[in-house]
């Protein structure tokens, strides 16, 4: 009877990971490449043991789980359950009776994330929306959804992402889309990774490693968000993993992982976005998506080189804004630049585009751009904000990368 | 001495030892004087001159396990734990049948919170016993100890990266308000206190069953043991048969006695059956008793006492009995008459009995 109450409730915390809904998703999963350390897997075994009224054989199974992972203290918590069945009653994930409450909530929390993730793995027909486009050069991008405490690699495949492996994460106490320095939240938004510290230049909290994300970047700075910081690292050596909301709003892997994930990270170049929660797209949406704003900017190129100055003006937003100038001031500078031309050639190479996670219509555009012209040449790497106004796509923010 | 003995074996090892004595160790009468003295002197709390009483004891049956085991109770009580898990030791490896020595050792280890070795000595006592009803009740505390201790790592280790130090005082702070399964603050400092503090809870008194186990020693066991057991000295034949350490000699003799009192529990639960006794019937069948179809414990009882209390009379017997035992395991196989208001039958029947402190009792029951 006491197992049967036992397993009833690990059930409900399973129940309660609803389904991932993805918007035309249908089909049958194709399984991944390569996944994560199978922490979720070995969990996923203990739990349906213990479903089954097998406490001994769960027992079995944590044993050796925390033997790979003597740190892993879920682990030691389920563990503890199942040796408490043995002995008396027990009532819910986490027994230990005056334990400090946040922390069994904690570690609650983590469970329910990990076999959530195990769940819900992404299937191969779904791609997270923000990855409409990939640079050639950019072999993997990240998206992070802190809601589900995970964090999903994308292989390039030709441009079209593709899932490779999915890991456990740990982000800011306070959640998620920050604002402020020391609000301990972790941003939303479209960033990179800039460099890569080794271990040997951190102390042990940092874990095996940490790559620092270009927080805050340029449309941060627009909105007036500040902080500094913001880094993707492992795990102090004591530690296998965090609670889910656990940092000062770094996102936060197990040393495993990271050293996994680490191979896969080009400094200055990997995009690593951050959402509260992944909006998962078909592929044919998706398909449709990137064409269509493919399509616009491409009509920005042509209308550049048409050099007639009201039909190249009609792609920027009443909001643009780049510095200081703002769209009269940028209108009227390139009339004036136009009228001198006889000719203008203009090329976009190395694009890629990536949806910011949230509400807003919102696309950051990277491109090398060679521009030539009767009597300028000029080549460049330019970064453009391109926004969704009154049902077309416009720029709202462009400049050097 | 022993009547309390479910409760004081988890507050007071050397009772619970001594029990344990009595439960499996059926002593040669030679020697059953020179014991008994020993048992006085512990009593009384003169423990040197028990140990010295012993000591000359074992010198002069340097094989004797009812000897080597009071000298491990002995320094339990005078507080030399590592003198008397060595002795407990060599007893598991001289006599790996014996459950006692198992769970003496569980008992100084877990006093020393090795909890683990705790646990694998008494999981070996009820390998060699799986009626044991103390190492239940002891495992049970075992495990308790071991889910804290699992506990303290999900939940102690400090999240925030704090230096060693901090990590330590936090582990006492917590530790030390806390009233974990056992409702005792089980300090770190204590920790190495070589008094036999009770290891174990002495709350909550719910002999922990442990659910999980295949066998559940109800505490109906408990009961039978003591009753069955208190005559250390008298240690009559048929108990030697139980453990054939001390006299290898004697097997067929006692195997003789035991097929006797196997037979005498299925004539006494067929009387009992007969005579409409339900709670006598009942008592014939062992706390592990494999129900039909695994049915709960209580379903089947309540469903016997049914049947059983359905008016008209019933009347039970057997006969063409044959009976092979095996250690502690009897099968016994014979014709059950059987005649109600309702019913006639004569059958086939096989009951497997196990001899739980001392009493045959019925593991399994079967047609044909």
């Amino acid at each position: 009877m006491r197992r049967i109450a036992f397993g009833g409730l690990l059930l409900t915390i399973v129940a309660v990971a609803p389904a991932l809904s993805v918007p035309g998703r249908s089909g049958t999963a194709a399984p991944p490449t390569y996944s994560d350390s199978g922490l979720e897997a070995q969990l996923a075994r203990v739990y349906a043991e213990i479903e089954k009224n097998r406490l001994d054989k769960a027992l079995e199974l944590t044993e050796s789980l925390l033997r790979q992972h003597p740190n892993f203290r879920l682990g030691h918590l389920i563990k503890g359950d199942l040796l408490l069945a043995r002995a008396r009653p027990i009532s819910t994930l986490g027994n230990a009776a005056n334990a400090p409450a946040d922390r069994l909530a904690d570690l609650r929390e983590e469970a329910i994330a990990r076999i959530k993730a195990h769940r819900q793995k992404p299937t191969a027909n779904a791609v997270p929306r923000y990855l409409l486009q990939m640079q050639p050069d950019q072999k993997h991008a990240v998206v992070v959804d802190t809601q589900k405490a995970r964090l999903y690699l994308y292989q390039n495949d030709n441009g079209r992402p593709r899932f490779v492996a999915d890991y456990y994460i740990s982000h800011g106490k306070l959640g998620a889309e920050k604002m402020r320095e020391g609000d301990k939240k972790t941003p939303v938004g479209v960033y990179h990774v800039t460099t890569s510290l080794p271990r040997q230049k951190l102390t042990d909290f940092y874990g095996s490693g940490a790559f620092p994300i270009n927080y805050p970047n340029e449309w941060d700075k627009r909105q007036g968000r500040n902080g500094h910081g913001i880094w993707l690292h492992g795990t102090p050596s004591d530690t296998l993993s965090r609670p889910p909301k656990a940092s000062d709003g770094c996102v936060v892997l197990a040393n495993a992982d990271l050293d996994a994930l680490a191979k896969n990270l080009q400094p200055g170049l990997t995009p690593v976005i951050i959402s509260n929660e992944i909006e998962w797209l078909s592929l044919d949406d998706w398909q449709k998506e990137r064409s269509a704003l493919s399509k616009t900017i491409d009509q920005w190129r042509a209308d550049w080189e048409s050099r007639d100055t009201d039909r190249f003006l009609r792609h920027y937003s009443k909001k643009f804004q780049a510095g200081k100038q703002g769209l009269a001031e940028f209108a009227q500078q390139k009339r004036q630049v136009n009228a001198g031309k006889e000719w203008i050639k203009v090329k976009t190479e190395n694009l890629s585009m990536f949806r910011n996670p949230g509400k807003e219509d919102l696309v950051l555009v990277t491109f090398e751009q060679d521009y030539r012209s009767n009597n300028l040449s000029n080549q460049m790497k330019k970064r453009q904000y391109w926004i969704r106004e009154d049902g077309s796509w416009k720029i709202v923010y462009e400049g050097a990368a | 001495m022993p009547s309390s003995l479910p409760t004081r074996l988890k507050t007071n090892p050397l009772a619970a030892v001594l029990v344990a004595l009595a439960l499996g160790l059926a002593a040669p009468v030679a020697s059953a004087d020179n014991l008994a003295d020993i048992q006085k002197l512990i009593k009384s709390g003169q423990y040197p001159q028990a140990l010295e009483k012993t000591d000359a004891y074992i010198a002069s049956k340097p094989r004797d396990a009812q000897g080597r085991f009071m000298k491990g109770l002995i320094l339990t009580e005078m507080n030399r734990p590592a003198d008397a898990v060595a002795v407990f030791t060599k007893l598991t490896e001289d006599y790996p049948e014996l459950p006692e020595p198992y769970n003496n050792l569980a008992v100084l280890y877990a006093q020393q919170k090795q909890y683990e070795k705790a646990r694998t000595a008494l999981e070996m006592a009820i390998r060699t016993h799986p009626a044991y009803a103390v190492a239940y009740e002891n495992l049970g505390d075992v495990y308790a100890k071991l889910a804290s201790q699992a506990y303290d790592k999900a939940l102690q280790l400090d999240s925030s990266n704090a230096a060693a130090q901090g990590k330590l005082s936090l582990i006492r702070d917590l530790v030390s308000t806390n009233t974990r399964p056992g409702g005792k603050p089980a300090t770190v400092a204590a920790a190495t206190a070589a008094k036999p503090a009770e290891p174990v809870k002495p709350a909550a008194v719910e002999p922990a069953k442990p659910a999980a186990e295949p066998l559940k020693p109800a505490a109906t066991v408990v009961p039978v043991a003591p009753a069955a057991v208190t005559p250390v000295k008298t240690a009559e034949a048929p108990k030697a048969a139980e453990k054939p350490v001390e006299k290898p000699a004697a097997p067929a003799k006692a195997a003789d006695a035991g097929e006797a009192e196997a037979v005498n529990a299925v004539q006494g639960w067929a009387a009992a059956w007969s005579k409409k006794d339900v709670k006598g019937y009942l008592a014939h069948y062992a706390p592990d008793f494999q129900t039909p179809n695994g049915m709960p414990r209580k379903a089947w009882e309540a469903e016997r006492q049914q049947r059983i209390e359905k008016p008209g009379k019933i009347q039970v017997s057997v006969d063409d009995v044959k009976v092979a035992i095996a250690g502690d395991k009897a099968t016994v196989k014979f014709r059950q008459n059987y005649k109600s208001a309702t019913l006639n039958s004569s059958a086939g029947k096989t009951l497997v009995l196990i001899r739980v402190g001392g009493k045959w009792l019925i593991q399994q029951e079967r047609v044909g």
